[in-house]
């Protein structure tokens, strides 16, 4: 089951996408992982990425955000062409978008206010300045009581919710989450689903998230963060599709399979598909 | 691709291993001639990003702190008992001539110029090279480096320029503390083992130097600095295979960065006693 993909059916008022694969392969000694991606990501998109492991998800992410360069294709990004760039001008680039690594990717030297401020302090920000940033992130992950330990100190789920902290410290306007509910109990995973969800909705940042947990995308399309009640609501989903207009957050699959895009479309097409190998998502 | 039938005779002509044997080592060579290239541009980075901003000066502090205060112990210890053995050594031929005073002119001079930079370099390296390369290598296994870079920050200029710089700043200070107190184990050695006077040993010891002998001496640290930190930043940043790669890095570290050392050493002599003949 190939569905059409879901930007050709936009009206022509949508906005400029943020992020802009057309064609990207990439190969390596063992052979291509990606074959000709193409797909666009709105702003204020959520774009969840399925696949088995190793069908290219992280690939994804990494050429989303400059840290490889395609074999052919092309990568755009907040209106640059990532794929081409060079590294001196993809450093600076990359100040724009937040990239959660899947196991955190803390550096284990540093205390966890250390690592929240390290951008802050690339960017010889006043220190009174980053104190209050790190100090209000860390509220906003919950994790203002443990400023001063390392990471080895913390829990797996912790160190993710750091590694969020860390990723939105400069606001910025696209965040990359790879597999960041990879290897969680359940419970933990759901706060960390709750906390992109309340970042979606309080700060309207546009996402990439690679994951193999297909109830992570459907929290996603489903529920939303109320920011005057500080609490998760369910949403009707309805207001979630494409193309349902107004402001509201949409949240899209796109499954990779054997390095090409297999299926892309809303959550409910995904949760009431026939293909055997979307249900496999489904269990 | 065997279209006519003298192709294929052609094909079949070839004895199947010779060909992959020269496959093998064609493609060993061009690894090898890789490797020699993303070194060369590594280090040569690391040297050019002094140019320019950003600047981590207190990442080179930390790196200063670790590769020279930490490599302290090893080096006093090492080049105490190396200066004292060189005396019992050369003590021992030289008391079949009576000539037990020449001890100090010796060791001096072998220390200064060749046991003392070689020694500490080759101590340092097995030291810090190691660690370089494991540090690095964790951290890029760990995507650490990947997370640098997706933060905005360039890893050669955070990570390998400063271990480069303190390499070079610090190697010069080892080696001339491994040069006292090995003079220091030598007076010991020659005062309890020899019966010379201390003052004697030292006046012969200090008098014997002349300045090509210490710009030798010192000239030398400031290439094997240099070459164990790079070695140890390439190493690191080339971990291939997860922890496993970490360890053959470590190891691969501090063998790759004493053959350089050795080796150039051989060109630094050379380098060094033409120029002391022309200079001075």
């Amino acid at each position: 089951m190939n569905s059409p993909a879901i930007y050709g059916a936009r009206k022509p008022a949508d906005p400029d996408p943020v992020v802009t694969f057309d064609g990207v392969r990439v190969g390596f000694d063992e052979g291509d992982v990606l074959r000709g991606v193409s797909f666009r990501v709105l702003p204020r998109e959520t774009l969840v990425f399925l696949g088995e492991t190793g069908t290219g998800k992280t690939l994804t992410l990494k050429l989303a955000a400059g840290l490889l360069h395609p074999s052919m294709g092309r990568v755009r990004v907040l209106d640059h062409e990532v794929s081409v760039m060079a590294e001196r001008e993809l450093l600076e680039f990359r100040r724009q978008i937040g990239f959660v690594f899947q196991e955190g990717a803390l550096f284990d030297s540093m205390t966890v206010a250390d690592n929240v401020a390290y951008r802050l302090r690339e960017d010889r920000v006043d220190e009174d300045e980053i104190d209050r940033r790190v100090r209000e992130i860390l509220a906003f992950v919950e994790l203002d009581h443990v400023l001063y330990q390392l990471p080895s100190e913390l829990s797996g789920g912790m160190r993710r919710r750091v590694s969020i902290a860390r990723a939105l410290v400069n606001r910025p306007q696209i965040v990359l989450y790879d597999s960041p509910t990879a290897g969680l109990d359940p419970i933990t995973a759901q706060t960390i689903i709750t906390l992109i969800l309340r970042l979606r909705d309080t700060y309207g940042v546009t996402a990439l998230l690679a994951t193999h947990r297909l109830q992570d995308g459907f929290a996603l399309a489903n529920f939303r963060f109320d920011p005057k009640a500080k609490r998760v609501v369910r949403e009707a989903p309805a207001a979630m599709q494409p193309g349902a207009g107004g402001s509201e957050p949409v949240t899209r699959f796109l499954v990779y399979r054997e390095g090409r895009i297999y299926f892309e479309g809303s959550p409910e097409e995904i949760a009431t598909t026939r293909d055997a190998y979307l249900k496999r998502f489904l269990v | 691709m065997a279209d006519t039938p003298l192709q294929v005779a052609a094909h079949e002509a070839k004895p199947v291993e010779q060909l992959s044997m020269v496959l093998v080592l064609t493609d060993a060579f061009k690894s090898f001639l890789a490797h020699i290239q993303d070194y060369s541009l590594m280090a040569a980075r690391s040297v050019g990003n002094l140019a320019t901003g950003p600047r981590y000066f207190q990442d080179v502090l930390d790196q200063m702190d670790d590769i020279g205060v930490g490599s302290l112990p090893i080096v006093l210890m090492s080049g105490f008992f190396i200066g004292a053995v060189m005396v019992l050594q050369t003590g021992s031929q030289f008391v079949r001539f009576g000539q037990t005073a020449l001890t100090g002119d010796i060791v001096s001079l072998a220390l200064v110029r060749e046991l003392g930079p070689t020694l500490t370099g080759i101590l340092v390296a097995g030291r810090s090279a190691s660690g370089i390369a494991s540090e690095l290598g964790s951290m890029l296994v760990t995507e650490q480096v990947d997370a640098m870079r997706a933060m905005g920050t360039d890893p050669s200029r955070k990570l390998v320029t400063p271990r480069v710089v303190a390499g070079i700043l610090m190697l010069p200070l080892l080696t001339a503390l491994n040069d006292f107190v090995g003079l220091l184990g030598g007076c010991v050695a020659s005062v309890f083992s020899l019966r010379l006077g201390a003052v004697e040993f030292w006046t012969r010891a200090i008098n014997a130097l002349d300045f090509p002998d210490l710009m030798q001496g010192m000239m030398k640290p400031l290439v094997y600095g240099f070459i164990l930190a790079t070695v140890g930043c390439y190493q690191g940043l080339n971990v291939r295979g997860g922890t496993q790669g970490v360890g053959r890095a470590t190891t691969q570290a501090v063998v790759v960065s004493n053959v350089m050392i050795i080796a150039a050493d051989v060109f630094l002599t050379k380098i060094a006693l033409y120029l002391g003949d022309k200079l001075f």
